[in-house]
């Protein structure tokens, strides 16, 4: 376990980094139940909030724990909650309604196997939940994918900030390994700037007249209108906020494309392939929702092909194929579940594609 | 001169068209509520967390700050925001269905951790909203539209005693039931609205309070009648009463 140092650099766990930076980045109040492989979360969080007289519970359920981070989301505290897979299950109707309602806040999900109970093995099996949603109605949540410990503190930071100035549930989508795995990390001061909530925040009428948080829209006008500015906002977050990594693709016949954890080996897979002569590149999505879909659209004029590397059945694969829109191949290279597969293996994958 | 001895409350907006049926007890329990943030001072330091059923309107009719919850999940929104503000006064305003249905979980266990929340449930036997459906309090040998011939054992069970189970949880400051047929009663169950702030402000622990209500639209009644059938037929079951009360000596 690791306390919360600035300006020194730790080994530990992504579980424990991200908590950690969560204390740093100024988080208020956190509420969780426990699941592998995210428990650590909720452990560190349970003696340091307390320490900190900052909020905490070890709510009795997901469905809990969801509604209790809106209802502190609603005074405009920064919250958190944390989950995996089956259980972030339990949370959409939640999200669906934190979408509706603008409220910001961060769910971290480290996903496990599945479908169903699935397995505590690292997956990337959900990031169909992560960034389609499993709520009704539209809406969009923002997703960052971290690929090692020190980014799970990166973007833990990061998804504080687009949290509170999109007013947007925002989802830390790491993985088992990640959360599980031990690697140098070093914490900072939280670098982005605060966002003033108090336009909108629930905190009595001393200043204000009532003010409701609500998603009931009895009106089918009112409901258009409310959607139509929400999806405005989508937009902005698109042009703005999409985030990515690309290495060796100017000149690549052939494009890696690969998110979180996964990522790791398939960059070595793409120098591996240079080495052997093969005009390979990297791509890597750091925000699944907004997807990088223009830049790869530009890479598809030039590119022969393009693979997509991920431990599920075939996700992100589809976001990939939109954004070719049918402009050259893309290939699926996958495990269902379990750890990435190796550079090797990757790159004699790719060889007899 | 002439005093002026009753007026709106403070807390109850005045240009608002109030949605209740005719003969619906919701309008003098959400009058209760009001009454008793004004009388406590706290209009402006309050903050509601909304419940979906016929219950979810009150926000239109109240000067509060309020956050409409999921269906079931009041109690921890309220939990949420209490914990994010404990300088606020945080309540919720529910029907059965929405506390004591979808929502006892998050109920129980907020009283178990002595949240320091007040917790309002309207009690009608019925889901109101959705059209008088069977729910965890209709009482045995009701007749709802999912219960054609009456609530029988076999398929339905028993109706939950809300008050008594809220009181059993070691976190709960307050527990009380009470009925709005009569005057009496109704002066009865503002007293323990208010109790029930009141711990929530002295930071004691778990505030609920149980109001049996009236439903004419669903029970098909006059409003007359549904408070006969609140004296005769809930109170005998459902009895009210204060069922714990840590400030009393």
């Amino acid at each position: 376990m690791v306390e919360c140092l600035t300006d020194k650099k730790v080994l530990t766990k992504g579980n424990y980094a991200i908590a950690n930076a969560a204390v740093l980045a100024g988080c208020q109040c956190y509420f969780g139940y426990p699941i592998t492989p995210q428990s650590e979360i909720g452990e560190f969080l349970s003696g340091k909030m307390q320490e900190l007289k900052r909020g905490y519970v070890s709510a009795e359920s997901e469905l809990a724990s969801i509604n209790m981070v809106m209802g502190a989301a609603s005074t405009g505290v920064k919250a958190m909650t944390s989950s995996s897979s089956c259980a972030v299950s339990l949370m959409q109707e939640g999200l669906s309604y934190a979408c509706a309602d603008e409220l910001p806040f961060v769910l971290v999900s480290v996903m496990r196997g599945g479908p169903g109970l699935g397995n505590i093995y690292p997956s990337q099996g959900d990031y169909i939940q992560a960034t389609r949603g499993g709520g009704n109605g539209d809406y969009k949540l923002i997703v960052l994918a971290p690929s090692t410990v020190q980014e799970c503190v990166d973007l833990t930071y990061k998804a504080f900030y687009l949290s509170q100035k999109y007013r947007n549930p925002t989802v830390l989508l790491a993985d088992g390994l990640l959360g599980q795995m031990m690697e140098p990390v070093e914490f900072y001061d939280y670098p982005y700037p605060e966002i003033d909530n108090s336009s909108w925040a629930l905190s009595g009428t001393k200043d204000h007249k009532a003010r409701i948080i609500r998603s009931y829209g009895p009106l089918a006008d009112d409901r258009c209108r409310f959607l139509e500015k929400l999806f405005q906002k989508y937009k902005t977050i698109e042009e703005n906020e999409t985030e990515w990594e690309e290495i060796n693709t100017e000149d690549a016949d052939i494009i890696l494309v690969s998110f979180g954890s996964t990522s790791r080996n398939v960059k070595t897979a793409m120098k591996k392939l240079r080495e052997k002569g093969i005009k390979a590149g990297f791509f890597r999505p750091i925000t699944l929702y907004p997807f990088p879909s223009k830049r790869l659209a530009e890479l598809s004029k030039t590119a022969k092909k393009f693979v997509t590397v991920e431990v599920n059945m075939g996700q992100m694969v589809d976001d990939v194929r939109l954004a070719v829109n049918g402009a050259c191949p893309v290939e699926l290279i996958n495990k269902g579940v379990g750890i990435p597969p190796s550079a090797e293996e990757i790159v004699s994958r790719i060889e007899v594609l | 001169m002439a005093t002026q001895v009753f007026s709106l409350p403070k807390t109850l907006k005045g240009d608002v068209k109030y949605s209740f049926c005719p003969g619906c007890d919701h309008g003098v329990a959400v009058r209760l509520v009001a009454e008793v943030l004004d009388e406590l001072g706290i209009i402006d330091n309050t903050i509601l967390s909304a419940a979906i059923g016929c219950s979810v309107t009150t926000y239109d009719f109240i000067n509060v700050d309020a956050l409409e919850a999921p269906h079931g999940r009041a109690v921890a929104e309220a939990v949420g925001i209490k914990r994010a503000r404990p300088d606020k006064i945080v309540f919720t305003y529910q029907g059965d269905g929405d506390f004591a249905s979808i929502g006892l979980a998050e109920g129980i266990h907020a009283a178990l951790r002595g949240e320091k929340i007040t917790a309002i449930c309207i009690n009608n036997t019925t889901y109101g909203m959705t059209g008088g459906q069977l729910g965890p309090t209709t009482l045995v040998g009701q007749v709802t539209t999912t219960s054609p011939t009456g609530r029988n054992l076999e398929y339905y069970g028993y109706p939950i005693k809300l008050a008594e189970h809220i009181a059993l949880c070691d976190g709960t400051a307050f527990s009380a039931r009470v009925s709005l047929d009569s005057v009496p009663n109704i002066k009865k169950a503002k007293q323990a609205i208010k109790k029930a702030f009141e711990v929530q402000m002295k930071g004691l622990g778990f505030g609920f309070v149980e109001i049996l209500s009236t439903c004419p639209t669903n029970w098909k009644m006059s409003p007359d009648k549904a408070h006969a059938r609140v004296r005769d037929e809930m109170m005998p079951v459902f009895k009210p009463g204060i069922y714990k009360d840590v400030t009393a000596e």
